[in-house]
Parts: structure tokens; C-alpha cells; sequence
């Protein structure tokens, strides 16, 4: 019988680092750590060094002055006094209005796009896939420039509007296409119960959640008699009802009057303007994502498979319900992610902003004031996390909404 | 059983009926447009509204597209030429051309250089594009970029020749010891690259680039189409290496290597092109040492392409993902090692499947060069935007300039979807 030992314990040479695989990795990792290391050291001592000599430090001091420049549309109280810290507010509140109207529009384009593109009329298929090649192979921001140019070069401009034989008039005598923008009736509250706006539609936004509460429970109790007895009772009254009555009421007693515009002096006065940057804006992207979407929308869709449209017709169902009830559910699965990407997109491309004036947070911060206080580190630094924070709130949101509608499985 | 049948049936027809043709309403244009345009009531309503939507269309813009100008001065001749009727004065393409293409300021006797480039870079992509043609032509791509840079840019030939021996020196290097271990033979390449460009370096004589066979261009004077094509060229070719180096990284097991992939891929992936465009413009100097002016093209090529780097890493992390798992044992199990798995099984594989993916990365890269113009270089936007609307002559032209540039775009990058639509079902091995 022959006694087992342990095999001699290799002596550790040199250049085992690199040809064993216990140590390789580490090896690889080190080289890899005193790179980074070096770079990093490299790249900061030239910073410190070029801003010594500059005669500059990185301090965010600067956001406090007063900023000095006006901005045109913006949703909150800004002049020319107001600080550095409020533009960049006013462009980030600016850069949401813009990507969030932009993420529902190209949503209904790209959907009604990618739908009629299977359409089996011929024409009409064929011209949404016009549309999607030609959106999609020429860059947004031409988009933005010709559209912009169409509403300030070709609109007409606001004294054309004027005199008894104008060549401009406005659309129902509500709205005004100018070439300054479009005006639309703004609604506002002759008795409101606060004398501020914004807590008033605060007030319309929790009357229309408490709609939602009784609905859904009157929805809820409809499910319980259809289990119980088979018949689902008519609830569509009862929703007119819950949805019109409370937000009637509180309208008239808040006394909801229209503010119509109206071409007073060289200009319109009164309603909402919707300035010709952001309509460009607005308008463009959504286009161009649109036609994205589209190609998304029609690729879910044919992921469905056949069988399933089959089954549906043959259980009865209408071709419109057939596309509600069976095929879209299934298909958002595989719609669902690339649009997440694609609402990324959008919110990534309204930076575009800054070639034709709309004041959203990179023409502000990134834009005047970097220009105004030269602080281009700090100012291209705050630029990235706003929008670094950006991309991860609606990558999470859309997520939870992803995982939501996926496939249940074991 | 058939005898009984027959003298059961009365009367059995002996000979056959002539095929007849189909009624009238079941051949021919009336079938298809019955199936495919008016099947149904909803169906011919969109029809027609389809019909309306193109009658408009094509009613506003022929006209104006079909008398359009093509050889005036000025936006003013222009106008008197057409005196009222509706036209394009596309004139502005015709007098601007070499602006538009080449930008303003490159000099106009040296058109030929960037033209030759371009047809050099046809010659030098067509190896790679279409890979039946003999796999020696690739000797010449392997050229192609060091002589379309002296193309262009001009000055010393000594430049371009020594950055090539350099490679060439790797390559050497690579060969030689690559072999034995992977390691040693990269970073053996590497560091004999370094030695040859710096020997290089002291080599060439100051001003050598004076008295040159092709002039000297500097960067800023490069501008028009040509920017964008060189941009969009030149980055997506640096990228593709640099985003599968990320993409692997990003799915080693070193968790060292895999956290710097990740943390550059979803930093890069959530800011928009425009404020790594102004780390270029503004910020980039500052990391550079004091001494060094480092060209604002090269700058801005730094930055797109570590931009399109990361979103192809993305791309080809999902064509390694879709790779059986079974692929990587059976490569583990031929007794490979890392790069001859990677190189020889993994990587080939993955490719062919991101292709779509890479495809439109490209495009859409080529698509963001127009953002170039925002920083204040002359692209082809940029130039439109700047220089040509700006003049006394042209103000005022939007549409046949911005239509021009949408043109071209459209092309260049249809071009392209539809290239990689051929490759993909070449490349097609699965059965159908």
C-alpha cells in the first residue's frame, strides 16, 4: 500500500502572474487599476495645473449671481435679476415640458404609424413606410431647423392679422398661428379658493383622483355582481356621471373663464404662447421618433404570431378587438423596452434646443450662462448629472411599467 | 370499387372542359386594387384619404420643384427670372457647391485631394464590405487611412509613413510573440509602436511640411459635406474596435474591468452627444498638458467616437448574450484560450448577429456629425445655417438648401440600412 502525499507545493516563479490562471485575472486587474490610476492623476494634474494657470478654481459660487439675460418661455417667475440657479431651473423645467409633450405625441404617431404600415391597404402602407425611411434616415436636426424655418419664414407674421381685410385670421377666433408662435386660450378662475394659479389646478387634478377612486371601485363592484350572477351591469352612465359631475361642480364654482387672445398693439396679448422654438422642437421630435417607434410598434406586432389573430377571429371576436384584447397586450412586451429607449432619445435630443433658441437646460446653463461666467467645468459637469439623472429616473419608471406587462411566467 | 361507381352514376363526362379565363372582375388591375385598395368600406375611405394627402403633396411641391432655377447669381436674379410664378431656386446649389460640399475656406485648387480620397475610400471599403472580392485587396485598406489623412491634410509625407511604420512594428511584434502568449505579444506591440513613433518624431526635419508635395490644410479649414462624411467614416471605424474591447470587458469575469465598462458605457449612454461635443469644445484643453493644442477635429473625433463606442459595446453585449451557452464550453472544451475562443468561435458569431444593431448605430452616428454644427464647426449644416444664409446673395433660401442637405443625408444613410439588409440575408446560415 502506497501512502498518498500531498503533490509538491509548486514554487511561485514570476512568471506564473501571467500563464496561471489563479493569478492571471489579478495580474490583469492590477495593470488595469494602476492605469486608470495613472490616467487619472495624469488628466487631473494637467487640470490643476492649466487652471492655475488660468487663474481659475473650480467654485460654484457663480450660481448665486444674477444671471442678467432673459429667457423668453418659461413655466416659473425668472427675470434678468434672477440668479444663475433659477436659469438653470427654468431650462431643466423647460427640457421636461419639451421631452415629456414630445414622448406622448411621437408615442401616438409611432403607433398609428406602425399600425397602418400593416395595413392591408396597399397605398397606405406603402406611405407610412414612406414616411418611416424618410424620417428616419435624415438627422433630427435638420428636422428642427426646417420646421423652425416654416414657422418663422413662412407663418404669417401678427400685423397681418390687422384691418378689416386682414390675409391672417385666427382659427375659430380662438387660436393664432403667427410667425412668433401659436396663442391659445388659457383657462383661469375668476372666484378660485386661492388666489394662487397653481394651487387651483392642484385643486381640478385631486376632484379628477377621486373620480379615479369611485371608479375604480364601482368597476371593482361591476366584477363582483358579473362573478356572482353573470351579468355585468351597465356602468358606463355611472362613469359619465363620476367623471363629469364632481369636475362640473368645482369648474363653475370656481368660475372657469377663458382667456382669449387678442392682437392688441404690434403683438398678441393674452392666452398661452406657445413659443416657434419649442413648437419646432416639439413637433420635430416627435416626428423623428415617431418614425422609430413605428418600426418598434410594427415589429411587436409581428411577433405575434399568426395563430393568435386566427384563434380570435375564429372565437368571433371584430378585428378591433382583436387588436386590443389579443395582439397589442402581447406585442407591448416587445414593444415596451425599445421604447424606453426611445423615450431616452427624445429627452436626450430636446438638448437640440440650443440651435434654434429655446431656452431648455443646455442653452442656459450650458449655453448663456457657461458664455456669460466662463465656467465651462463646472457648468458642462452639472449639465451631465442633470441629465445622467434624467436617463436613470425614466429608465427605472419604465422599467417597473416593463416589468408590469411581461410575460408571467414560473 | 371505382367500377361499381361508375355504373351507379348516371352519366359521367367523358371529356374535359377547355379551361376558361377567369371573369372579368378576378384578373388583373381590378382584383388588386379591389383586394388591396377597396376591400371594405373603412378600407376605401382611407384610400382616398391616402390619395388626397398625396394629391397635396405632390401638387405644392412639383411645381415648385419642376421650374425650379438652376443658374442665377443671387436670390434677387433668381426671383426676376421666375417674375411671380412659383419655382425653386435651386441656383443656390449650382453657385455654392464647393462651399456646401467642402466647406469655405479649403482651398479651391485642392479639391482633387478630398475627391481622390473618396474614391480611394470606395476602393479601400470594398474588401470589406463585400467580402467575395479577393482578400488581398485588404492590404490596401490597411493603407487607406494613412493616405487619405495625407490627402487631406497635406504636408509631409514623413507624418503618415511614420505613423504607418509604427503599426507595422506592432504588427511585427504581435506576430512574433503573439504566438506563444497573447499578454506578452499585445503589450509587446504596443510598447514598440510607442519607440517607433517617438524615434520617428526627432526624425523628421522642422518645417518639413513647408516645401511639401501637397500643401499643408488645418483642420479648421475643413468644413461642407465632406466634414461629415470624414467625422462619420473615421468614427465608426475607431468605435467598432474600441466598443467590442468594451463589450467584452463589460462581460469578463474580472470584476475590476467589468465595473470601468460598466460605469463609462451607462455614463456615456446617458448624456446626450451635445455636452460630450462641448467637453470637446471647452473643456477637453483644460485635461491636455498646458503646452499642448490639440486640434479641435481630433478632439471632437475623441469624443464621438468613445459616444458611438459605448452604444455598439451595448449592441454586441446583446449578439454575445444571444450566443449559446453551449459555444463558449464547446470552445473551452477544444482547450482554447481566451483570444483564440474569442477570435475563433465567440466573436464571429456575435458580430453576425449585431449586425443589424451595429448598422444603425452607424447611421445614426452619421446622423449626429450634424451636431458638430453647434459648437461652430462649418459642416454641412453648419455651413448652411452660417456662411451661405448669412450672405446678401442668399438670404432667404431655406427650403433648397435644407432640402439639399435632407437629400443628401437620406441617401447615405439609405444607403446604408439597405447595405446591411443585403448582408444580413447573405450572411443568412440558418435554413428557412
Amino acid at each position: 500500500m502506497s501512502t498518498l502525499t500531498d503533490p509538491p507545493k509548486a514554487q511561485f516563479q514570476l512568471s506564473m502572474l501571467v500563464n496561471d490562471t489563479r493569478y492571471r485575472s489579478l495580474t490583469f486587474q492590477a495593470i488595469a487599476a494602476l492605469v486608470l490610476a495613472l490616467a487619472i492623476w495624469y488628466l487631473g494634474n494637467n487640470l490643476i495645473q492649466n487652471l492655475r494657470a488660468a487663474g481659475l478654481n473650480i467654485s460654484y459660487g457663480f450660481l448665486g449671481d444674477p444671471s442678467g439675460y432673459d429667457i423668453n418661455q418659461r413655466l416659473i417667475e425668472y427675470d434678468s435679476q434672477s440668479s444663475h440657479a433659477r436659469a438653470a431651473v427654468v431650462g431643466v423645467l423647460n427640457t421636461l415640458l419639451v421631452a415629456v409633450l414630445a414622448c406622448i405625441t411621437a408615442t401616438i404617431f409611432g403607433v398609428i404609424a406602425g399600425v397602418l404600415r400593416l395595413s392591408n391597404n396597399w397605398l397606405v402602407s406603402k406611405l407610412m413606410a414612406v414616411y418611416v425611411e424618410i424620417f428616419r434616415n435624415i438627422p433630427v436636426l435638420i428636422w428642427i431647423i426646417i420646421i423652425f424655418t416654416v414657422m418663422t419664414a413662412v407663418m404669417p407674421g401678427p400685423r397681418e392679422f390687422r384691418g378689416d381685410n386682414a390675409t391672417s385670421s385666427m382659427l375659430f377666433d380662438l387660436f393664432a398661428f403667427t410667425n412668433r408662435g401659436v396663442y391659445i386660450p388659457m383657462p383661469w378662475f375668476e372666484s378660485g379658493f386661492f388666489a394662487s394659479g397653481a394651487l387651483n389646478w392642484l385643486v381640478i387634478i385631486a376632484v379628477l383622483v377621486g373620480s379615479f377612486l369611485v371608479m375604480r371601485r364601482v368597476e371593482t363592484n361591476a366584477t363582483k355582481t358579473q362573478e356572482k350572477t353573470g351579468v355585468r351591469p351597465n356602468t358606463k352612465l355611472i362613469a359619465l356621471g363620476v367623471w363629469l359631475v364632481p369636475l362640473a361642480l368645482v369648474l363653475f364654482v370656481m368660475g372657469l373663464s377663458w382667456e382669449v387672445p387678442e392682437l392688441k398693439g404690434f403683438n398678441f396679448k393674452g392666452g398661452i404662447k406657445i413659443g416657434g422654438p419649442l413648437i419646432a422642437l416639439w413637433f420635430a421630435l416627435s416626428i423623428y421618433t415617431g418614425a422609430f417607434i413605428a418600426e418598434n410598434v410594427r415589429a411587436g406586432i409581428q411577433a405575434i404570431n399568426k395563430g393568435q389573430t386566427e384563434a380570435a377571429a375564429a372565437l368571433g371576436l371584430r378585428p378591433g378587438r382583436i387588436m386590443n384584447l389579443v395582439v397589442l397586450p402581447q406585442a407591448l412586451r416587445v414593444i415596451i423596452p425599445p421604447l424606453i429607449s426611445n423615450f431616452l432619445n427624445i429627452t436626450k435630443n430636446s438638448s437640440l434646443a440650443i440651435a434654434v433658441g429655446y431656452a431648455d437646460i443646455t442653452a442656459t446653463l450650458g449655453g448663456i450662462t457657461l458664455n456669460q461666467t466662463g465656467r465651462a467645468i463646472e457648468c458642462v459637469l452639472l449639465l451631465m448629472l442633470f441629465y445622467l439623472t434624467a436617463s436613470l429616473l425614466i429608465s427605472m419608471v419604465m422599467n417597473v411599467y416593463n416589468a408590469s406587462v411581461k410575460l408571467k411566467e414560473r | 370499387m371505382s367500377d361499381t361507381h361508375a355504373q351507379t352514376v348516371a352519366f359521367v363526362r367523358e371529356t374535359q372542359i377547355p379551361p376558361a379565363p377567369p371573369p372579368g372582375r378576378e384578373t388583373g388591375v381590378y382584383k388588386w386594387m379591389r383586394e388591396n385598395l377597396f376591400s371594405s368600406i373603412p378600407n376605401s375611405i382611407l384610400t382616398l384619404a391616402a390619395l388626397a394627402l398625396i394629391y397635396a403633396l405632390l401638387s405644392s411641391t412639383l411645381p415648385w420643384l419642376l421650374n425650379g432655377v438652376w443658374t442665377t447669381n443671387s436670390l434677387a436674379e433668381c426671383r426676376e427670372v421666375l417674375d411671380g410664378k412659383v419655382g425653386a431656386c435651386f441656383s443656390v446649389l449650382t453657385e455654392r457647391w464647393n462651399q456646401l460640399l467642402y466647406g469655405f475656406k479649403y482651398p479651391g485648387t485642392e479639391y482633387w485631394r478630398p475627391n481622390l480620397a473618396l474614391v480611394l475610400l470606395l476602393v479601400a471599403l470594398a474588401p470589406v464590405l463585400f467580402f467575395d472580392l479577393p482578400r488581398k485587396l485588404l492590404a490596401f485598406t490597411a493603407i487607406y487611412p494613412f493616405l487619405a489623412f495625407w490627402l487631406i491634410w497635406g504636408g509631409s509625407i514623413l507624418v503618415p509613413i511614420v505613423a504607418l511604420l509604427g503599426f507595422v512594428a506592432a504588427g511585427f511584434v504581435f506576430q512574433k510573440f503573439g504566438k506563444g502568449s497573447f499578454a506578452l505579444g499585445f503589450f509587446g506591440a504596443i510598447v514598440a509602436a510607442i519607440v517607433v513613433w517617438n524615434v520617428g518624431g526627432f526624425l523628421i526635419p522642422e518645417g518639413a511640411s513647408d516645401n511639401a508635395m501637397l500643401s499643408a490644410v488645418p483642420s479648421r479649414d475643413l468644413g461642407g459635406f465632406m466634414l461629415n462624411m470624414m467625422l462619420g467614416v473615421t468614427c465608426v471605424s475607431l468605435s467598432v474596435p474600441l466598443g467590442i474591447a468594451l463589450a467584452l470587458g463589460r462581460q469578463s469575469n474580472m470584476p475590476l474591468i467589468k465595473w470601468i465598462c460598466v460605469v463609462f458605457i451607462e455614463f456615456v449612454r446617458g448624456v446626450p452627444l451635445i455636452t460630450l461635443l462641448f467637453v470637446a469644445s471647452v473643456m477637453l484643453s483644460y485635461f491636455f498638458p498646458p503646452d499642448a493644442t490639440v486640434d479641435l477635429f481630433l478632439r471632437v473625433v475623441i469624443m464621438i467616437t468613445l459616444f458611438s463606442a459605448a452604444y455598439i459595446a451595448e449592441v454586441i453585449r446583446g449578439g454575445l448574450a444571444a450566443l449559446p451557452k453551449g459555444q463558449y464550453e464547446a470552445a473551452d472544451s477544444l482547450g482554447l484560450d481566451y483570444p483564440q475562443a474569442m477570435r475563433l468561435i465567440i466573436l464571429p458569431q456575435a458580430l453576425k448577429i449585431s449586425i443589424p444593431g451595429i448598422v444603425n448605430v452607424a447611421v445614426g452616428l452619421f446622423k449626429d456629425t450634424t451636431l458638430v454644427s453647434v459648437i461652430s464647426m462649418f459642416d454641412l449644416v453648419g455651413m448652411i445655417r452660417g456662411p451661405i444664409l448669412a450672405s446678401t446673395e442668399w438670404n432667404g433660401v431655406y427650403w433648397e438648401l435644407l432640402g439639399f442637405a435632407a437629400f443628401l443625408f437620406f441617401i447615405v444613410c439609405y444607403g446604408i440600412s439597405q447595405y446591411s439588409q443585403w448582408l444580413e440575408r447573405r450572411l443568412a446560415t440558418d435554413h428557412h
